[in-house]
């Protein structure tokens, strides 16, 4: 494992309970999303991992050493790009790249750091005063920055928050090149869409408690079951009695359109037929049909909305 | 060690007061320049009561020094409070370096900036007045001593400090008055009894006396018994600084 936490809680001087126990184990070589709501502790997790914020209770394993008590090792070979965007204001990209590359103890290598400049298209303002990039490109410099030491873990925290759609696919495109090559990547985002494209592994937490934590695939395919989407030509109000009848297959109305979940039994039969005569039995002939598969962001909702699954 | 990071992150402090050196080295000079000006003229060639010595030759070296402390403390003080608000702080910490290396790093350069200040200041004082250096060794002693521990004291004002205004309240309230009351415009022997013994708990008294001493020959206390309430000073300020450092004293939530 890249990463193992155990038990981690945070509860801050003003008395938030930032997170509440959260077990999380990042596989070596994955391409990981951290997924959660604002506030969901998504930020006090990985400060506590950059060494940022001090953990109230809990223990981390980092590349198979305990986090707390080995921190400049771990710290050689980890890269976060923290959410707030900072930066030097007293000197240029390339010397804070050379700078961050010193300090972690790494005579700055120019290949590599002409590389990063290249790929995060920096290269231009290369030498202008970090004062004068722009929003976007100062969160591009702290991506660099994360790199710069080539460690074998990156942990990204919103970093495309802000960056226009096109340069974003090239950020993710370099990511992706990185994972290819072995580096370990965590990331946090609000596109779920990215995470459910890049990502192979996903955690979600919310209110300082992971929800759950398993592969893209399986999450998508287990949870993320797909819906029958019956359509009618006026507005739908379940009754009592069509509540209740419906009841085993979950029912959502969304104006004159009623979502119903179906469920495959162990064997990969679909429940399509009962879902569908029931459904008719219930609410009469339909004006349209059809299958919606879950993505990412629906099941993000539900889990999110309902609180704890199994 | 990780000291090739520590050797980065001093270069760095430095390098950063370099690039402004209009406000980090010419401005502090051309102040000590005007305060001798108006000195000279205000007080002739008056002498210093108690000491054998004229009042500008006796103003020099206090002068430098003061400069050299408030350097120092400049110096450090003004990157933890810029990292801490620009944000860039969060590099630090996430960077694989202990707290000595830290305190190490942000020292040096607070010592060199103020090395650097004082040896300007010379350059352009030295040639007005027939000045002597009697004991070099006494001058590096009490300057790098008193850069070392207005350094420590600036990292720590700067940990403390939430805000510009936090820091300018100490700059304005402790350093200044402390740098000013402590002999550098007079001799100690010229205060009231009672003001004479209070300066004997003052650290920078006898940093400025000490580093005085240096040059002229004389001073208002024993040299040597000084030398020891130095060293006290700098090793409880360097214990401070590595201790709050290490706990991530309000730099960690």
């Amino acid at each position: 494992m890249a990463l193992e936490v155990q038990g981690l809680t945070k509860t801050y001087k003003n008395g938030k309970h930032a997170l509440q126990g959260v077990d999380l184990s990042v596989p070596e070589g994955s391409f990981f999303a951290l997924l959660g709501p604002n506030g969901a502790g998504k930020s006090t997790l990985i400060n506590i991992l950059a060494d940022t914020v001090i953990p109230t209770s809990g223990s981390a394993q980092f590349l198979g050493k305990s986090l707390f008590e080995n921190r400049i090792w771990c710290k050689r070979r980890l890269g976060v790009v923290p959410q707030e965007v900072a930066f030097d204001p007293f000197f240029a990209p390339m010397d804070i790249l050379k700078i961050n590359s010193g300090m972690f103890g790494v005579k700055p290598d120019l290949k590599w750091i002409n590389e990063l400049l290249e790929r995060l298209e920096l290269a231009e303002h290369a030498h202008k005063n970090a004062r004068q990039l722009s929003g976007g490109m100062r969160r591009r410099l702290l991506v660099a920055q994360a790199l710069v030491h080539k460690p074998k873990v990156v942990i990204l925290d919103e970093p495309t928050a802000g960056v226009d759609v096109e340069l974003r696919k090239r950020l993710w495109n370099f990511m992706r090149e990185l994972n290819a090559n072995g580096t370990t990547i965590l990331l946090t985002t609000h596109y779920l869409e990215e995470a459910e494209e890049l990502c192979d592994q996903v955690a979600i937490i919310d209110q300082g408690k992971l929800l759950t934590s398993q592969p893209m695939k399986k999450l998508l395919g287990s949870v993320g079951s797909s819906s029958l989407v019956l359509e009618y030509a006026q507005m739908i109000n379940l009754s009592d009695e069509q509540q209740s009848k419906l009841a085993p297959f979950s029912p959502c109305v969304h104006q004159n359109a009623v979502h119903l979940c179906l469920k495959k039994d162990s064997d990969g039969n679909s429940n399509f037929n009962d879902v569908y005569q029931t459904a008719i039995a219930c609410l009469g002939e339909a004006v349209s049909v059809s299958i919606q598969d879950e993505d990412l962001e629906d099941v993000f909702l539900r889990l999110t909305h309902n609180g704890a699954i199994s | 060690m990780n000291w090739y990071g520590c050797w980065t992150f001093f270069t760095r402090e430095t390098r950063r007061f370099l690039n402004v050196n209009m406000q980090t080295i010419v401005a502090p000079a051309l102040t000590a320049v005007l305060y001798l000006v108006v000195f000279r003229y205000a007080m002739g060639d008056r002498q210093v009561p108690g000491l054998d010595v004229d009042y500008f030759s006796f103003l020099i070296p206090g002068l430098v020094m003061m400069a050299m402390l408030q350097n120092a403390f400049a110096n450090t003080s003004s990157s933890v409070i810029v990292g801490k608000i620009m944000n860039v702080q969060t590099m630090l910490l996430m960077a694989p370096l202990s707290a000595v290396e830290i305190i190490i790093a942000f020292l040096a350069a607070a010592v060199a900036r103020a090395l650097i200040v004082a040896v300007v200041l010379l350059a352009i004082l030295m040639p007005f007045t027939g000045l002597p250096i009697e004991h070099l060794w006494m001058i590096l002693f009490y300057g790098v001593s008193g850069s070392i521990i207005m350094g420590g004291l600036g990292i720590i004002g700067g940990m403390w400090a939430k805000t510009f205004d936090d820091m300018a309240l100490i700059n304005n309230f402790i350093i200044m008055p402390l740098t000013f009351l402590s002999g550098v415009f007079y001799s100690v022997k010229q205060l009231p009894e009672f003001w004479q013994q209070v300066n004997h708990w003052n650290p920078f008294f006898y940093l400025i006396d000490g580093f005085r001493h240096g040059f002229l020959g004389v001073g208002d206390t024993n040299p040597f018994a000084a030398i020891t309430i130095v060293l006290i000073a700098v090793l409880l300020t360097v214990i401070a600084c590595w201790r709050l450092w290490d706990m991530g004293w309000r730099l960690k939530d």
